[in-house]
């Protein structure tokens, strides 16, 4: 037994316990900034995605809307693995360096707010048109009828929505771990898959599961708790 | 005034184009409670979309108040829409919004201040007769209840015409008697116009003045509800009229028929085939009958079989020629 606790891996994951937390919150940091970000590019652009077809409450010219729906596209076959090497050099730019949890921050939005624009563009078709017919009956401006009917009437849908994307972005993040981004992610990637070291392998994992699930019941009770149309 | 002018919408369809509406002429005047009534599909929607520019229309015009409506820039239009407020069948409440924030929704459009425009709303939840339910959200009300609620939305900006889409349509006989009372209070006390585009002939006989008949995107007839109803010219008005079959058919071979028609005189308080009865002696039978009250009037036609002997039926003949307010004509079996 006292040989068993001896062993190397039991004495590298007593060394590394300490930086644990740190990364731990390092992954939730990375995963709330990206969220946020992506969340900022992909909102607008969902709104267009919408607003801006034919028959919208902002009808913008076909080749907007073919444009953008082609880039939006493009970004969302790229896998995220190659995505990731490809934007190197973009996140020296931005922040200066291509390692750690911040550098990852680049490659994670950019992945990410395609995929945000798809989902706040499927909640904002659930509203029902003849509510925004009525706003347009009242004289509501085409942004007054974005920001007062679309946005707050399919809330829950986009609380929900936006949950599925940040739980995504926390799997990419750890993804990230390969190429040096931190966290979670790369304490499962470096020591686990490259050392062979399955305790601190399934710890972090472990870890990242138990983020997800709490992301998940959160962002399901909010859904839930913000929905006016449940009794 | 809204002022109807050879109104023609198109849509253009994968299966070629629907003409929703052609060359329609309309004048409803200020005050009044004008009734488009027709079947599904026949445009009343289209119509109706056209008074507040929701549709646009290919050619014609409609001018509300003097302005035309189809020349209004965006901004001004969307002024115009204050005025003319709608409300709708499926009632299109914001459902994440309280009913007071619903009804302060045209008003924080506006830019009107918070605090007045939720005295307002709460005037006008007193007005509809939901007081108590400033802060539940619309899930929380019944199909009648959010009506109201929509109706006080509706009227929240102070409008000169209220536009009403089948509003009724999903409400049970006696909401739908509660609503429509609410509307004809409404364009009582505060004088507002009112368009009610309705597939019913139940509520066209409630509460309108006049009515249009429209059918496959054309008025077929127009005019006072009781003169239209009791004269049904066109196919489309007496298939609403009568919408199981005019009193045709029936008439006895051998036996002098004849078809009343009521056009509408108060003869409720002297039945007439009692006072043929009674004062005739002459026994009729009904063979058919398809009367309805209006404004307190009856409106229909009655087929009548007169009695056999000749000389009775020649007395009943008499004395319904002699009836006031009805019209008659022999039919052959
Ligand atoms: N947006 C549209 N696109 C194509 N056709 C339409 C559209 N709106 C209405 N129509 C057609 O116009 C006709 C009249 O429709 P509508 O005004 O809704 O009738 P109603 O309200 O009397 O039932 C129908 O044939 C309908 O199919
Ligand atoms: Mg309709």
């Amino acid at each position: 037994m006292s040989e068993f606790f001896a062993g190397k891996y039991w004495q590298t994951f007593l060394e590394v316990l300490p930086t644990i937390p740190m990364e731990t919150w390092d992954t939730i940091y990375s995963t709330v900034l990206s969220t946020a970000l992506a969340l900022v590019i992909g909102l607008p652009l969902g709104v267009l995605l919408v607003a801006g077809e034919k028959g919208g409450v902002l009808p913008l010219p076909k080749w907007v809307m073919t444009l953008l729906n082609g880039f939006i596209n493009l970004l969302r076959s790229i896998p995220f693995l190659i995505l990731m090497i490809m934007v190197i050099p973009l996140s020296r730019l931005i922040v200066g360096t291509s390692i750690g949890t911040k550098a990852a921050i680049v490659p994670l939005v950019i992945a990410s707010f395609p995929f945000v624009a798809r989902l706040i563009e499927t909640s904002l078709r659930e509203v029902d048109g003849g509510v925004i017919e009525a706003a347009q009956s009242m004289g509501a401006t085409p942004f007054q009828i974005i920001t007062k009917v679309m946005i707050p009437e399919s809330l829950p849908s986009l609380v929900s929505n936006i949950t599925i994307a940040a739980t995504t972005i926390l799997g990419y993040g750890a993804m990230a771990g390969i190429i040096g981004g931190g966290g979670l992610g790369k304490v499962a990637i470096n020591y686990g898959y490259y050392r062979f070291n399955w305790i601190l392998e399934y710890f972090a994992t472990a870890l990242l599961v138990v983020l997800v699930q709490v992301m998940q019941s959160v962002g399901t009770r909010l859904a839930v708790r913000c929905d006016k149309r449940l009794r | 005034m809204i002022e109807i002018r050879h109104l023609t919408k198109r849509f253009e369809g994968k299966n070629g184009t629907v003409v929703a509406l052609q060359d329609i002429n309309l004048t409803i005047r200020d005050g009044d409670i004008y009734g488009i009534i027709g079947m599904s599909g026949a445009g009343k929607s289209t119509l109706v979309r056209c008074i507040n520019m929701l549709e646009r229309p290919e050619e014609g015009s409609v001018t509300v108040g003097g302005k035309a409506m189809e020349s209004l820039t965006p901004a001004q239009l969307r002024a115009e829409r204050r005025e003319i407020t709608m409300i709708f069948q499926q009632f299109n409440l914001l459902m994440q919004r309280t009913c007071l924030k619903n009804i302060c929704f045209p008003m924080e459009l506006s830019g009107t201040p918070k605090a007045q425009a939720e005295q307002r709303a709460k005037e006008l939840l007193e007005l509809v007769g939901l007081p108590d339910k400033a802060n539940a959200y619309p899930a929380q009300l019944s199909g009648g209840q959010k009506q109201r609620i929509a109706i006080a939305r509706a009227l929240a900006t102070d409008p000169k015409v209220l536009l009403c889409d089948e509003a009724t349509s999903a409400l049970d006989p006696n909401t739908t008697h509660a609503i429509l009372q609410l509307i004809q209070k409404i364009n009582r006390e505060l004088g507002i116009t009112v368009v009610v585009i309705t597939h019913q002939m139940s509520v066209v006989e409630e509460i309108c003045n006049n009515v249009a008949i429209l059918d496959g995107g054309k008025v077929v007839e127009e005019g006072p509800v009781a003169e239209i109803f009791s004269h049904p010219k066109s196919d489309a008005a007496k298939r609403l009229v009568f919408p199981s079959g005019a009193p045709h058919g029936g008439a006895i071979p051998g036996r002098r028929c004849v078809r009343v028609a009521f056009n509408g005189s108060a003869t409720t308080d002297k039945p007439l085939v009692a006072s043929l009865a009674l004062e005739c002696q002459a026994m009729v039978s009904i063979l058919a009958a398809d009367t309805r009250q209006v404004h307190g009037q009856t409106l229909g036609s009655m087929l009548l079989a007169l009695p056999e002997d000749a000389d009775g039926a020649r007395r009943a003949l008499a004395y319904i020629a002699e009836y006031p307010g009805i019209s008659y004509e022999e039919v052959e079996a």
